[in-house]
């Protein structure tokens, strides 16, 4: 099992291949469709970003509210399917690891290869196990998205599987077929 | 038949607790399958089946939800002919009984209230999904799930030819997972849905879904069809998180209508390994 810290290790992600088990402790930016969706907008309008994507790792989760006492409540991965049509985007922008579950399109692939890009597993429906490896959580961008705002954590020990390496190897059930 | 009062206050305590612990906990008939399939799994997949373990065990002694998808309600109601409601009325009992425990449990409200125009929060969990049903005893049952729509997402209607036949159905079930693959997190529970509409079928493929993952099909064309349907399902090698393995499928359970001579309508749903389901009875 390999432990990665984010974003400083980041450059270490070459070197990582489909089914290496990984624990990744540092800055996850927690982000899901309606942020995706206006990141891409700005990338593609060549405007500045709310939060420096370079060399960093987005995590696809909606968290169920944080309990008293918590820094967030549950927060397993939400299906980064979803997130295809606007992940190109944010990866010409510097993105370098995604962490989620479910497929990638070929489109996502190509792209993560061009980037040197890794995607991550995360053990889907896990979020109560998640949930106690998150340390901080705070909103940095697009506070209105409320639950889809873009959130800062700082995780310690978070099981990940490497789903498709940088390479654009992948476990087969991550590869979409289209 | 003797009559028998419910009152609405009797109702929404205890559905309220039901769905409060829905969420938190899962049946005891899920989790030892989980068990089960942790102990035959040889496969990658046996690293997701460990962590899913840890997360249950978690999920109760912190209070925490099982998953951050704490899904969208879906209910069956059975209402007694001998059974008298008294009070607030019965929907809207039912109704504030979820949203009183989805504020108060600190799930996720994941409903919107126009699914094209807006798609505003309507922050209440709300509305349901709510099946209707009236029969001849006299009690009161509320049958509930909490849908997750990363996998309800996976879900198909198939229109078969009436002669299709029993390979067919099974073939559309795996088609259904194949298409799905990792994305409804697996190892999945599938409700197939046979006969009837096609709005019927789906309707069955989540009645299907409230059976005990370890009842046994007293019809035996259908128990047969269930345990081969779950052996070509685990042969597509999916396996818990798609990581691949031998265990891609915990159960298969079958529903069936009559159906018109000229079709042949399948539904299949498909239910993440977190299988929250829960019934109170009044």
């Amino acid at each position: 099992m390999r432990a990665i810290r984010l974003p400083e290790d980041s450059g270490l992600f070459s070197t990582l291949r489909a089914g290496d088990e990984v624990l990744l402790s540092g800055v996850l930016f927690g982000a899901r469709d309606q942020a995706h969706s206006r990141l891409a907008d700005l990338v593609a309008g060549g405007k500045p970003l709310p939060v420096q994507l370079r060399g960093q790792t987005v995590y696809y989760v909606g968290p169920t509210p944080a309990p008293p006492g918590r820094p967030i409540g549950s927060c397993g991965p939400t299906t980064a399917t979803r997130m295809d049509p606007f992940t190109p985007a944010l990866l010409k922008a510097g993105l370098v690891g995604m962490v989620g579950k479910g497929k990638r399109s070929k489109a996502v692939v190509a792209a993560m290869r061009e980037a040197g890009a890794v995607y991550f597993y995360a053990f889907g429906g896990c979020g109560a196990l998640y949930a106690e490896r998150v340390r901080s959580s705070a909103i940095v961008a697009f506070e209105d998205l409320g639950p889809e705002a873009i959130y800062r954590l700082e995780v310690e020990d978070f099981p990940v599987v490497v789903a498709i390496d940088s390479t654009g190897e992948g476990l087969p059930a991550f590869l979409a077929s289209t | 038949m003797a009559g028998r009062t419910v009152s609405s206050e009797a109702l929404y305590r205890a559905l309220k607790e039901a769905v409060l612990r829905m969420n938190v906990e899962l049946p005891a008939d899920v989790t030892s399958a989980i068990r089960s399939a942790f102990e035959r799994e040889t496969g990658r997949g046996r690293t997701a089946l460990k962590y899913i373990l840890e997360n249950i065990d978690i999920a109760s002694r912190s209070r925490l939800p099982l998953c951050q998808d704490t899904g969208m309600i879906v209910a069956f109601v059975e209402v007694g002919r001998g059974v008298s409601f008294e009070g607030e009325g019965l929907s809207s009992t039912i109704d504030r009984a979820i949203a009183d425990a989805y504020r108060e449990g600190n799930f996720r409200k994941s409903v919107v209230a126009d699914p094209l125009n807006g798609r505003a929060n309507t922050g209440m969990n709300l509305p349901a999904v709510v099946y209707w049903d009236f029969t001849e005893s006299d009690t009161l049952r509320v049958s509930c799930m909490a849908k997750g729509f990363g996998s309800e997402n996976c879900g198909k209607v198939f229109m078969l030819n009436p002669t299709a036949g029993r390979e067919a159905v099974i073939a559309s079930i795996v088609e259904a997972a194949r298409a799905a693959g990792g994305n409804p997190c697996p190892p999945i529970v599938v409700g197939v849905g046979i006969g009837g509409t096609m709005d019927r079928a789906a309707v069955l493929s989540k009645r299907a879904l409230l059976r005990d993952l370890d009842d046994v099909n007293p019809d035996p064309y259908y128990a047969a069809l269930e345990a081969d349907a779950l052996s070509a399902l685990n042969a597509l090698g999916i396996g818990a998180g798609g990581l691949g393995g031998e265990v891609t499928c915990l159960a298969v359970k079958t529903a069936v209508a009559g159906t018109h001579l000229a079709g042949l309508p399948v539904a299949v749903t498909i239910n993440c390994w977190a299988d929250r389901k829960c019934r109170v009875e009044l």
